[in-house]
């Protein structure tokens, strides 16, 4: 049995050693150099652009302007399938080159080179005259009469707005005897920071456009790029080698339409597109920033009479994944805590700052950040422990959604509560930290998520797999599902081994996704390829076990009822007995004189299912108050993501959700300028992503619930790991120095900021926080 | 691609002098942590650079027969956090040493490129000062001394000619017999990162260990144009008796030395609450380091 052995990667000596190919390492050292001119202003409109100096640099081949688009397809970036109806598709706001400049960092041109030295001379000469519009970079203004609006289509800036109105807020808010706790929460801008910049090229080969990219969603690349160039999509293939990372950056159509396009005007020649880090940071995509306005209605007794949310989603620019992450969000708020009473009013709106688009956690880290900072308020509020009047109203076992149409069938809280609480002895430690002075203080504090594996039914959800069976008896795996770094290949592996009986090893896997021969996939997202594939990967291999096995009655003359293959053998159920290797019974299949086959089978899965996700983080600090610094002693998640198909791989993904979520909580910050709009510290010194000198242990619990719902017994863990990090160390800080912080990242300044509004340290003369 | 016009090797200091005098925009490298970094970021187009890395005589720490700690500039951070005469002798300087951005940049990374470079937040000149450094210059008059105080004349600006070469970092006997001190990086994360507040302490006390003899601080890290000494400070506390005001003095002194401003990375008022709060700590751990009691 390989599902449930923490097998080694399969492609971990190739990445080790440097063998494995990323997208630079297979484009050739001929291809020319492209370069993307950026609009240096946040809004207005490019009057003129003169290359006139940049095309006399040696090396220089070809500077492209926005007037040089002749033929404008608008498209849409976000990964997503394709929708039918109009209303639910995705905007189709992008060109390939813009003379609208709605960002500082549009794009606006190009400089082909035959280097990039070249290039960057290039860029550095051109001179651009813009019509300079007047920009806003706040949610609230944006929506303000009168603000600079971005997209005629969209009045007052507003993408969407989601309201939701369960029973009767304001007549169950007016129950006598109810506490009122309120509060703002807000959330900031944050990049993905994957280790590997996107990168792109794209070549002219056999009349076709091939592109390898740097992507999360070939499939969704081979579409829109079509779409961008007015082509059919079978004029192009799409090629996804390793992937150094994505965390939803990658999961965005980014610059693949440009690079083909350039790749086109420059007669087929190679062309390759990298992105450096710090265009990276602003010219890519970042996570949405929330405000949240949360205000609840309680009984003494620590239940919800009414509850009421609104919340304001930073989309940028232009519409990326859109109103889709605050949708997102939406049924964590009613789910998690559920009321009968509720009012929810979310909006989506544009702003002149760069695109916000998915990344992990998609809305579910910033809701979490807001209810369970509201949570602890509401106990101080209430003079109750926070954990108690948690469980008070939990979702409780037994939960049924009406939209997604599926129960709670689980007691993850409990389970994953009590787990947590015991390894760090947060009871024991809640006593012994209470009332504390002095200047270093002590505080343990926990947080719970909500979350769901995948895009049903919201979205269509489907996989697709290809198996063949070798001469040897081993097996090709093919899927449209990606590796991108999270260890996809491996557990896929594990599930096909299993499913039609070879050892793990016997199974090869197709790590690069190529749309001329991998089987339609929608690609790496919504923690749902472990859950998607698994259907895929069971049915097609039950579909090849029958074929194998009918084939083995007729070469063995047994009924194939009586049946199986086990560990590469053919194997009599009745006694054990091993009849045939099967890679002798492959052979002969194949080489067959009279009867030749070759045994494959493919399949596409449709899926209904969207298992809930669910768990907590409970951290442990020490504040140094006089010096503004938080140290997190002890940090633990634990998970119920069902069966572990790889117990190693999944801990392993929940460090990394962890360390992301200590940033997200502590250090990480994109800032613009008020004045210009540009980004100030689009850097990794200025932009503060945590080293590993930062961290504490990160410690990865479980409780498998094994999940009647999909194949194995999984449910999703991609994005998980992130959500309660942040609230739970807010929680300790709060438990340390009775300071709940409303805004992330709790970095020095917030907590400076704070402890002087709560009196801890002497406010000074001179000016007060910065932007 | 680095955007490098020209790239000369010299063998030694002579040949280094003669090469600069002769490309008068050039510049000079050494381990390049910092200069690449600049070529990259397109601040220096056309680079001529003249690099120093294979002088081997400018590398290494000893001690002259009258006890002057000298340091050649080509020394490397890692060098420098782990010597037993640095450790001997100005321990802080070990410490500064090692908290340098990483041990990739500690290994290339030289004291001579930190010095020269004339980063605010640069981490070993506030330790230096501290320590009553000097500098010794070769250039085509020959060689000349001259202290760190006087070296930084305004933001990045430093008293080196472009053809001038730092050789050595010379701390004498007097600036380091009977002195003890600490020093303190405080930025937002614990490596790869530039300093909001970086300071050093160093403090001599009396024979019977009562009195402060003389007290030494320094500042970098952006609470001022360039690294300087905090002269208040030092004043408020030199020849007094140890006792439990004394850090908060010290520190309400040095808060009059420094000039913080506003800016995205860090507002003054919290510059001014951790270099205080600092202050007083690297205080009391100077004298407690160097043997003194104070009674809280």
């Amino acid at each position: 049995m390989a599902v449930g052995k923490s097998e080694k990667r399969v492609d971990a000596y190739d990445k080790v050693t440097g063998k494995a190919q990323y997208t630079d390492d297979l484009c050739d050292s001929g291809a020319y150099v492209a370069r993307v001119l950026h609009a240096a202003v946040a809004h207005g409109k490019v009057l003129s652009i003169d290359t006139s100096e940049a095309e006399k640099v040696e090396g220089v081949v070809k500077i492209l302007t926005c007037f040089d688009l002749k033929e404008k397809h608008y498209y849409a970036t976000p990964g997503h399938p394709w929708v039918a109806d109009t209303k639910f598709r995705d905007i189709e706001d992008r060109l390939i080159l813009t003379d609208m400049v709605r960002f500082y960092g549009d794009d606006i041109g190009a400089v082909v080179a035959e280097n990039a030295l070249a290039a960057a001379r290039a860029l550095d000469l051109i001179k651009v005259r813009y019509e300079e519009y007047p920009f806003v970079m706040d949610v609230q203004e944006a929506m303000k009469d009168g603000a600079p609006q971005l997209h005629s289509r969209y009045p007052g800036n507003v993408l969407e707005h989601t309201e939701i109105r369960d029973g009767d807020y304001a007549t169950a808010a007016a129950e006598p005897g109810l506490v009122k706790v309120e509060g703002w929460y807000e959330t900031q801008t944050m990049q993905h920071c994957h280790i590997e910049n996107f990168i792109c090229f794209a070549e002219m080969r056999e009349q076709r456009i091939r592109l390898v990219t740097s992507t999360q969603v070939p499939h969704v690349v081979r579409r829109v790029v079509a779409q961008a160039l007015g082509l059919d999509c079978g004029q192009i293939r799409v090629i996804k080698p390793y992937v150094g990372g994505g965390f939803g950056n990658k999961q965005d159509i980014l610059y693949e339409p440009l690079c083909a396009w350039l790749c086109l005007q420059c007669g087929g020649h190679a062309v390759r597109l990298d992105v450096p880090r710090e265009e990276t940071f602003y010219c890519n995509r970042v996570r949405h920033a929330f405000r949240m306005h949360l205000v609840s209605w309680m009984r003494p007794d620590g239940s919800f009479a009414a509850r009421k949310l609104e919340l304001w989603s930073d989309q940028g620019a232009y519409a990326s994944h859109g109103h889709a992450v605050a949708g997102a969000a939406i049924p964590a708020f009613r789910q998690l805590y559920p009321c009968a009473d509720m009012e929810i009013d979310a909006w989506t709106v544009f702003t002149n700052k760069t695109v916000a688009g998915a990344m992990r956690g998609y809305g579910i880290p910033q809701i979490t950040w807001a209810m369970e900072c509201h949570m602890d308020d509401i106990a101080a509020a209430l003079g109750m422990e926070p954990l108690e009047v948690r469980r008070r109203s939990l979702m409780p076992v037994g939960y049924w959604d009406p939209v997604s149409r599926k129960a709670l069938n689980d007691d993850s809280f409990k389970q994953c509560l009590d787990r947590a609480m015991e390894i760090t002895d947060y009871v024991q430690k809640r006593r012994e930290y209470r009332n504390q002075t002095g200047n270093l203080r002590r505080g343990i504090g926990a947080a719970v998520f909500w979350f769901d594996t995948g895009v049903a039914p919201v979205v269509l959800e489907t996989s697709s797999c290809r198996m063949t069976l070798n001469q040897d008896g081993s097996l090709q795996l093919q899927l449209g599902e990606t590796e991108i770094g999270q260890g996809a290949d491996t557990v896929f592996c594990q599930m096909a081994a299993d499913t039609v009986g070879v050892p793990f090893d016997r199974v090869h896997i197709l790590s690069f996704q190529d749309t001329d021969v991998s089987p339609f996939g929608t690609g790496a997202y919504a923690s749902r390829q472990t859950h998607a594939a698994g259907f895929s990967i069971r049915r097609t291999g039950l579909q090849l076990k029958a074929l194998i096995l009918d084939r083995a009655e007729k070469l063995i003359r047994i009924p194939a009822s009586n049946l199986d293959v086990r560990n590469g053998k053919i194997v009599r159920i009745s006694d054990g007995f091993e009849m045939m290797d099967l890679g002798a019974l492959a052979k002969d299949v194949l080489y067959n004189r009279t009867d030749s086959d070759h045994l494959s089978a493919e399949s596409t899965s449709l899926i209904n299912t969207s298992p809930y996700t669910l768990g907590c983080t409970i951290a442990e600090v020490e504040v140094d108050i006089a010096l503004c610094k938080i140290k997190v002693l002890n940090l633990v998640n634990c998970h119920d993501a069902g069966v572990l198909i790889n117990p190693a791989l999944a801990e392993a993904q929940v460090h990394g959700g962890m360390s992301m979520g200590l940033g997200y909580g502590l250090s990480e910050k994109l800032l613009f300028d008020p004045k210009t709009g540009r980004p100030l510290n689009n850097n990794l010194l200025d932009y503060k992503l945590l080293t590993c000198a930062d961290h504490p242990e990160l410690k990865a619990e479980f409780v498998q619930n094994p999940e009647p719902f999909s194949a194995f017994g999984e449910k999703g863990l991609g994005e998980t790991p992130v959500c309660a990090v942040a609230p739970a160390i807010r929680s300790a800080v709060l438990c340390a120095t009775g300071v709940g912080l409303n805004e992330i990242p709790m970095d020095p300044q917030n907590l400076y900021d704070s402890f002087v509004k709560a009196g801890l340290i002497p406010r000074r003369e001179g000016s007060a926080c910065t932007i | 691609m680095y955007d490098i016009k020209a790239y000369f090797e010299a063998g030694d200091a002579e040949e280094a002098v003669r090469l600069l005098c002769a490309h008068p925009d050039a510049c000079i490298i050494a381990g390049g942590s910092d200069v690449l970094v600049q070529i990259r970021d397109g601040k220096r187009k056309n680079a001529e650079l003249v690099s120093i890395r294979g002088i081997e005589a400018l590398r290494g720490i000893s001690r002259t027969p009258d006890g002057t700690l000298r340091i050649g500039a080509l020394t490397s951070f890692a060098r420098l956090g782990k010597d037993p005469v640095i450790l001997e002798c100005i321990p802080p300087l070990a410490e500064a040493a090692c908290q340098v951005g990483s041990p990739q940049i500690r290994n290339i990374g030289t004291l001579g490129g930190n010095i020269c470079n004339a980063s605010p937040t640069a981490d070993t000149p506030p330790t230096l000062l501290a320590w009553d450094a000097q500098l010794e210059l070769f250039g085509p008059e020959g060689t000349h001394c001259i202290p760190l105080q006087d070296f930084y004349l305004g933001s990045k600006a430093v008293a080196k000619k472009p053809e001038e070469l730092l050789t050595a970092v010379l701390i004498s006997a007097g600036a380091y017999r009977g002195f003890a001190g600490k020093m303190v990086k405080y930025a937002a994360r614990e490596a790869l990162d530039t300093s909001i507040v970086n300071c050093s302490v160093s403090v001599c006390l009396s024979e019977d260990g009562e009195r402060i003899e003389k007290a030494r601080a320094a500042f970098g890290g952006a609470l001022g144009p360039f690294p300087a000494r905090a002269s208040t400070a030092e004043a408020t506390v030199t020849g007094q008796r140890l006792n439990g005001q004394l850090p908060a003095l010290f520190a309400e002194a040095f808060l009059q030395d420094i000039h913080p401003r506003d800016g995205w990375r860090a507002s003054r008022a919290l510059r001014e609450q951790i270099a205080g709060e600092l202050a007083k700590r690297m205080f009391l751990e100077s004298v407690k380091r160097a043997g003194g009691v104070i009674h809280e």
